[in-house]
């Protein structure tokens, strides 16, 4: 097993390795200019000239790239003298923009979105995969059937739908809500719960959907299952059948999707954090391109694809732990 | 004499279906004395392993309809509460099924899945419940079942899962055992060895075992009266001998043409029984097998067609749905 984990690790840094290339060469293949991006309003075009030193965008791509990952190691320097300005290790590029390295503003952006991933998995993954089950134990019953026509809907609306109509109505025509401003949870838990929960919400009802549909097929194949016949011909309890026999042996695609799906929350819900104004990750991006500011761009794509490759090999041990017979004896 | 351990009286399945109604089982009667073997015998599709269900309680009540009595030990088993029924399974009655690599749960440790069986009706400790878990593997005949306890299912041969099955349904000392088809899905080298199990451990306990099979060469060993069921009827009823040495039936005599026997003196061709087991949803009328029957011009008029004949005595213990005068039910060639 130790052996295991060991090569599924280092198969992960060579995939990271080949993910850096990936990101960088597909920008640099971007038709616009980094070095007039980054000037400034007042626009010679020898202060063009001096950013492109400065950046370094007057080496080969081949080159630049060399660069960007030594940054990642050992951190870089942009330009010289006095002006120059250094990015310490691990350097994801600077935001001239901002004038701040693309690492720090991501890491002052993670907090909100990590919040909103984790609540809303909570949410989704216990509402999604109980009332899943439920439907799959009254299968082809109005409760089932009722389950699967909302489930349908919760899956088919648009975020930005729900987000606004829960908006609507729960802040502006009910005020039961205050309007969302993010506070950290260490400052005002109160205030910061009342932010979040909405976009909880929001974003678990359109998750929930996909995973009660998911759990309500898994359920009802391994209800049919010849061990759950062996179960109840044991005299286990139906709840003990349910949860324990066939729940736990219809968990292994719930886990995967599950997986990728924290993921990719962690890269930020754009439009979700847009409409809820969360300073976060997905906020990030967003302003980054109507900038325009490459450096975040590159920065935020590394930083989601990193988060996705990591839950693939998480999810991947989690597949050993669950069913003993893909464990490597 | 007490009453038979284990009673069926008038015993209908049928399942709803988008296709219509599939009659599984048909007003079938039978009973088994206390240490007794009864065998079910027929093709798949006769509605063996229905009745089996049928008697465990583990037919889904909302998809099959049920009808007629199975009395227990003096029990009506449906007139009981489902959670009463349970509780009978796996301590009163149990069941081991026929393929034993998908009976078992394949993420949980064998260990685990005994030790599960134990504690749903005992309130005994884990660890003691571990120890009968070991002590059941022991005696079914599992080598080192102190280690054994700790494997998963897929790490055993076909034979030993199937031990592990046959433990479990034993470890609360059942006074009813079903064993439906539990040598179908194994080698052929092992099946010897899982019947004589089966036999040895039935003898031991004195449970009254039930045996579903379409092997009629597995019966001979161990069945002390053998049911043959076709398209969800039972056509003949009897002891061993009457099934083996005087079999009435033309279904019962195209069974035993076409079990191959190894102490036969010359070869034999094997004859086998022209046609398909017939569609539960469309049975057909008068005697279900007479599409089938190699016999029917025997019978005088069409009554085979448009009668369906009762099961009837024909000695005292033996009972032939047939239209066949009794004289007349062992053919020309003395087939067995």
């Amino acid at each position: 097993m130790a052996g295991y984990v060991v090569r599924r690790v280092l198969i992960m840094i060579l995939l990271l390795l080949l993910l850096t290339a990936a990101v960088f060469f597909l920008f640099s293949l971007l038709p616009a200019d980094v070095a007039r991006l980054t000037c400034g309003k007042i626009c010679t075009d020898q202060t063009i000239e001096m950013n492109r030193m400065r950046l370094g965008l007057d080496k080969s791509v081949l080159e630049q790239y060399w660069i960007f990952l030594k940054g990642l190691v050992v951190g870089r320097t942009f330009g010289e003298g006095p002006a120059a300005v250094v990015c310490e290790a691990p350097c994801l590029g600077y935001s001239f923009t901002r004038n701040e390295p693309v690492l720090d503003l991501i890491v002052a952006r993670l907090p909100p979105t990590i919040f909103l991933a984790m609540g809303a998995f909570v949410l989704f993954i216990i509402g999604g995969v109980s009332v899943g089950v439920y439907s799959a134990l009254r299968r082809g019953r109005w409760q089932d059937k009722g389950v699967m026509g909302a489930s349908l809907i919760g899956y088919s609306l648009p975020s930005f739908f729900i987000g606004l109509v829960a908006i609507y109505f729960v802040i502006i025509r009910w005020k039961l809500l205050p309007f969302p401003s993010y506070v950290p949870p260490w400052e005002d838990p109160v205030g910061f719960v009342q932010t979040m929960i909405l976009p909880w919400v929001v974003l678990a009802i359109l998750y929930a959907a996909f995973y009660t549909r998911l759990t309500r097929s898994q359920m009802l194949e391994t209800l049919n299952e010849d061990y759950i016949r062996t179960a109840r011909a044991k005299g286990l309890p139906e709840r003990v059948v349910v949860r324990k026999h066939a729940l736990r042996a219809g968990l292994t695609p719930i886990v995967t999707a599950a997986g990728l799906d924290f993921a990719g929350l962690l890269g930020g819900a754009i439009i979700l954090e847009t409409i809820f104004s969360l300073p976060g990750l997905g906020s990030l991006a967003v302003s980054a391109v109507l900038d325009p500011d490459l450096s975040i761009l590159v920065g935020v794509t590394l930083v989601t694809a990193t988060f996705i490759i990591v839950a693939n090999l998480i999810v991947d041990l989690l597949y050993a732990v669950i069913d003993p017979r893909v464990r490597p004896s | 004499m007490s009453d038979p351990f284990l009673v069926v009286e008038d015993l209908n399945v049928s399942f709803p279906t988008e296709d219509g109604l599939v009659q599984a089982v048909s007003g079938s009667s039978f009973s088994v004395e206390q240490g007794q073997t009864l065998a079910i015998v027929g093709e798949s599709g006769s509605g063996k392993s229905v009745t089996a269900q049928a008697i465990m309680g583990l037919l889904n009540r909302n998809s099959a309809a049920i009808s007629g009595s199975v009395v227990l030990d003096g029990t009506d088993l449906f007139t009981l509460k489902d959670d009463d029924v349970r509780k009978l399974r796996g301590s009163t009655m149990a069941m081991i099924f026929q393929d034993p690599l998908s009976s078992l749960h394949p993420f949980y440790r064998i260990g685990d899945q005994l030790i599960e069986a134990v504690q749903v009706h005992a309130r005994v400790s884990k660890s003691a419940a571990r120890k009968r878990a070991i002590d059941a593997l022991d005696h079914v005949g599992i080598p080192a079942p102190d280690r054994r306890v700790d494997d998963y299912p897929h790490q055993l041969s076909g034979g030993m899962r199937q031990r592990v099955m046959i433990a479990m349904a034993l470890i609360n000392s059942p006074s009813l055992l079903i064993a439906d088809e539990p040598t179908t899905a194994l080698d052929v080298t092992v099946q010897a060895q899982i019947t004589e199990l089966i036999t040895t451990l039935q003898r031991e306990s004195g449970t009254t075992l039930l045996m579903i099979t379409h092997d009629l060469g597995v019966v001979a060993d161990m069945a002390d009266e053998v049911c043959v069921m076709y398209g969800g009827r039972i056509v003949e009823y009897g002891s061993v001998d009457d099934i083996y040495y005087r079999p009435e039936h033309p279904y019962t005599h195209g069974l035993l043409a076409s079990v191959p026997r190894l102490a036969a003196e010359r070869v034999e061709r094997l004859d086998p029984i022209p046609g398909n087991p017939p569609s539960l949803i469309n049975l057909p009328t008068g005697c279900v097998f007479h599409p089938r029957c190699t016999r029917r011009a025997d019978v005088p008029g069409n009554l085979c067609v448009t009668e369906e004949p009762a099961l009837s005595a024909s000695n005292p213990g033996h009972l032939v749905r047939c239209h066949l005068p009794v004289g007349a039910r062992t053919p020309a060639g003395g087939a067995s």
